[in-house]
């Protein structure tokens, strides 16, 4: 046996009414009412594809729901700095051909892209015959794995730069870096714990570099006002990009946020966190949270296609439409098991670079319906 | 079941139907000859006392692709613009739209109801091709189709560095028309966006890409000539080197010599037009553009107008782009690269007709309009949304037609730009037949729809009626019937209807052997699989809304 072919025939594959089996027509037709009967409901999760997602806007917008995806707290720190600001970003295959110093700030990078280093850093081919690029890791989180920087290490035994500080120092530091950038003398002998002799032969390095990549995980900044830092990084990457080129690559945090933010953005004109009421999308990236939201929903659809996420634990009267082998703490008013995308239906993917899109494969027969077939049932009963 | 539209006033240009008052006839989809028997006839429309042309196509907006997602992300404040209804410059009428980055439903719904039942987005990147398609299949309404990009991808450029015969360059060429589902080519900023990466910030017609040490002129003409060997109808759409600079009219020039007399496009010209005169080092060359285009009949333009008020720039030319940067109104912007493919650039602009600059760009736009005289070979393009939203088309027609409320406009702005004009010295008004040129037949020839833009029998039945009216402006913005496709989707300018049109494309023959080299590169040198590159056409009309029509080559 495949290991792929491994989640649907260890599972029942059953829908699920308060825990008890059913069957799917009436698991649809019981979350239809539930849609039905609520006045505020909320769509979260949203761990899926561009299909899935156009049929979950649909809804939606019959529903009057708001919208909000489970990594949607990183996704909206680079929003946020990016529409106040802007940003210079690049995209994998720039970073595999051209890169020659990576910075990556406030991440191992393999924790939430375990391939990276394999597909983009130490390739064998490059177009432009540039050597391997230098690695500097700024300000690890301390619940990452030491051996997680073994990735940095080159082929030939060349270790990365590890500099040390707190996360949530990182307003500081960057600041730091930029003003160094900017030829401003710093009164200070160290910044955050970091010497200035460190960071200024951080800034060195990407001033002479012909390619630099500045990355970061927005989600590993988990502290208030985290866009903020955000922006910072993307000011430098700004005024380095005045005199050498410097580009930046936020990394997402997966289960399809950059998939969800960017048919999000084209059906509605709205990114991540929005609303419909009266047929019309509003948009908040506060106020349309999850967090926010549940303190006054009174429905919960959530949607987790590729992993087995469970819904937070509310008052909210509960859908879950996702992976069939989801355990639940508390059993949700209806559980719909669906395919996983690029499993067991086609479907089409954002990359995290928010530029390449994917088709996926149907690479299984395993008979689960798509999360697009059973909203569209959904939907279809409320008309 | 034939569907009779009775006594309308045709303008139809590529019949030279100039007014003619006739009957058309309709049934599935198409314009058909007069029925023998009267009375399989089931619906007939009245059209007596209106105007009726084919439906408009928009051969150059920016309807689908990363660049304008971006620009909705960066600019949520802009969703709100829908709401306006104070007029945001001096000249503005009541009709002016200022949302340049409507959602994909609003820009279909917008399209339709000022009667365009087509549009073409001419910056379709390839390695991002799959996101514009899927952008443009949730557009209603209105038929698509996109140019890719070539010329700054890096597969392209070692094909002409190493000196690679033409036969294998139109392979390249025509394998990327069938892997991205497009009907032409386009290249931007010709080997620019490439040299930027290798951080080079200007880049001129005989200037060599720093690492490949080739010239644009050499892209522009090896590319023109794999359009043209291919067939293709579409002339090879150029966005040329030094956009916006002063005194990038040279370049505009030297760019035509660089066609070596083969059919080639000029998009967004006004923005090419520039000179170096007076105080400001700003003027205007329009003169010098439009007797060029005169005198070149293989030539072909868009304008690009400008109108004032908000919006947004989006451009694959990240290298003229980083420079414009400076002038982004709100001060931000987004400026990538692109998969060693291409790139863009999103800058937010207002226009303001009291800034020197912005006023003479506006007159230099209509200074060509009024210039070039061939319509046939002029489209009425605003660049959406980078010089003005596309729903301001009504307006600009009106400026086109009706000289003295042009003449008051002209006399509302900046009076150091009025100064370096001639346009109220331009007497010009165009007729509703040559509007029906630009906006229809010219497209539509032009692009190579030969079942679109006019009204004869076997045509696709895309027709738009309007009221005759002294207020032009108020006549195209609000059609009486649009049909598409044979059916009514809008009636007095709202939507009745909801269809989704099909996606144009051009599919060449080519030698598969070009699948050899390219596989080796995608294997080592790109980050994605070259089946995956590819777009099936499956992907496109699989969901039951979205079709794909094949057109045939011009020249087999």
């Amino acid at each position: 046996m495949r290991f792929y072919q491994h989640a649907w025939q260890s599972s029942a594959n059953i829908p699920r009414l308060a825990g008890k089996a059913t069957d799917l027509t009436s698991a649809i037709q019981a979350a239809a009412d539930i849609l039905r009967m609520s006045e505020q409901p909320l769509f979260a999760g949203l761990g899926t594809e561009v299909q899935g997602m156009r049929a979950i806007l649909s809804l939606a917008k019959k529903t009057h729901a708001s919208l909000d995806h489970m990594h949607a707290e990183a996704t909206v720190r680079n929003t946020l700095a990016m529409q106040n600001s802007g940003w210079q970003t690049t995209t994998l295959t720039e970073v595999k051909n051209r890169a020659d110093v990576i910075l990556a700030i406030g991440t191992d990078i393999v924790s939430s892209h375990p391939r990276f280093f394999e597909k983009l850093v130490w390739n064998e081919y490059s177009l432009f015959n540039k050597t391997s690029p230098e690695i500097i890791y700024l300000a690890l989180p301390s619940h990452l794995q030491a051996d997680n920087l073994q990735a940095g290490i080159s082929p030939t035994g060349q270790k990365p730069s590890v500099i040390e500080a707190d996360t949530a120092k990182l307003p500081e530091i960057i600041n730091a870096l930029n003003a160094l950038t900017n030829k401003r003398k710093l009164n200070e002998q160290q910044v955050a714990g970091v010497t200035i002799e460190a960071l200024q032969g951080i800034v060195d390095k990407l001033q002479k570099a012909k390619y630099a990549v500045i990355t970061w995980s927005a989600s590993n900044f988990d502290y208030p006002h985290a866009e903020l830092t955000v922006q910072s990084i993307t000011q430098l990457i700004a005024k380095l990009n005045e005199h050498t080129r410097v580009a930046g690559l936020p990394l997402n945090a997966g289960d399809g946020d950059t998939s969800v933010n960017n048919a999000n953005t084209w059906l509605t004109g709205y990114p991540t966190r929005s609303q419909f009421f009266a047929g019309q999308a509003t948009y908040d990236s506060y106020y349309f949270s999850s967090h926010e939201q549940l303190k006054k929903s009174d429905a919960l659809l959530w949607v987790s296609t590729f992993n087995a996420h469970q819904p937070p634990d509310c008052a909210a009267n509960t859908i879950v439409i996702g992976q069939a082998n989801m355990q639940f703490d508390k059993a949700p008013a209806v559980f719909i098991p669906v395919g996983t995308p690029g499993l067991d239906h086609a479907g089409t993917m954002f990359r995290m670079d928010s530029s390449v899109v994917l088709p996926l494969k149907k690479l299984r027969d395993s008979q689960l319906p798509s999360l697009a077939q059973v909203i569209e049932q959904i939907e279809a009963l409320l008309t | 079941m034939i569907t009779c539209l009775k006594n309308g006033r045709l303008y139809d240009p590529a019949h030279q139907k100039n007014g003619v008052l006739e009957d058309i006839y309709i049934a599935q989809g198409r314009i058909i000859a007069k029925p023998l028997d009267g009375s399989q006839i089931t619906k007939t429309y009245d059209l007596s006392g209106k105007i009726v042309m084919a439906g408009a196509i928009d051969m150059h907006s920016h309807i689908g692709g990363g660049k304008i997602n971006i620009a909705r992300m960066m600019l949520p404040e802009f969703q709100e613009s829908k709401k306006y209804s104070e007029p945001e410059a001096h000249i503005c009428t009541a009709s002016c739209n200022h949302h340049a980055t409507p959602n994909t439903t609003d820009t279909g719904f917008r399209y339709i109801e000022m009667g365009y039942t087509a549009a073409f987005e001419p910056a379709l990147m390839p390695a991002n091709a799959r996101q514009a398609h899927l952008e443009m299949a949730d557009t209603p309404m209105i038929d698509k189709g996109g140019y890719a990009m070539l010329g700054n991808d890096d597969y392209f450029l070692r094909m002409l560095a190493s000196r690679k015969d033409q036969k294998s360059i139109n392979d390249y060429v025509a394998w990327i028309l069938h892997s991205t589902q497009s009907i032409g080519i386009k290249v931007v900023n010709p080997g620019g966006i490439n040299a930027f990466k290798f951080n080079q910030r200007k880049l001129d017609l005989d200037e060599h890409n720093p690492y490949y040490q080739v010239s644009a002129r050499e892209i522009l003409t090896s590319l023109s000539r794999a359009v043209y060997e291919l067939g293709i109808a579409k002339p090879l759409h150029v966005h040329c080197n030094n956009l916006g600079v002063a005194g990038n009219y040279a370049t505009t020039l030297d760019t035509i010599s660089a066609s070596d007399g083969l059919p080639m496009h000029l998009t967004h010209i006004q923005f090419h037009s520039y000179g170096t005169e007076g105080d400001k080092h700003f003027s205007s060359a329009a003169a010098q553009i439009a007797e060029a285009l005169n005198k070149h009949q293989h030539i072909t333009a868009d304008v690009g107008q400008i109108l004032f008020g908000q919006t947004v720039t989006a451009s694959g030319d990240s290298m003229m782009q980083q420079l414009n940067a400076k002038y982004a109104h709100p001060k931000k912007s987004v400026i990538m690269d692109i998969e060693c493919d291409a790139g863009c650039g999103v800058v937010p602009f207002k226009y303001r007709d009291q800034n020197y600059v912005n006023a003479l760009q506006w007159a230099i736009g209509l200074e060509l309009f009024l210039s070039v005289e061939d319509p046939w070979r002029i489209f009425l393009t605003t660049d959406h949304p980078n010089g003005a939203p596309f729903t301001s088309y009504p307006h600009l027609i009106r400026l086109l037609m009706d000289k003295s409320f042009r003449n008051e406009a002209f006399a509302k702005l900046n009076l150091d730009a009025q100064a370096m004009s001639n346009l109220a010295s331009l007497s010009r008004e165009y007729s509703l037949y040559e509007i029906a040129i630009m906006t229809r037949a010219g497209a539509a020839k032009l692009i190579g729809l030969n079942d679109r833009g006019h009204l004869g029998i076997g045509a696709g039945a895309d027709i738009t009626v309007y009221t005759d009216q002294a207020d032009c402006e108020a006549m195209f913005a609000k059609p009486d019937y649009v049909f598409k496709d044979g059916e009514l989707v809008v009636k007095d300018g709202q939507v009745v209807k909801v269809v989704w049109g099909a996606t144009h494309t051009a599919k060449p023959e080519f030698d598969l052997g070009v699948e050899k080299p390219l596989r080796q590169y995608f294997e080592q040198y790109h980050t994605m699989q070259l089946d995956h590159f590819k777009i099936s056409p499956d992907e496109i009309s699989g969901d039951g809304r979205g079709s794909i029509i094949v057109h045939q080559h011009k020249r087999l």
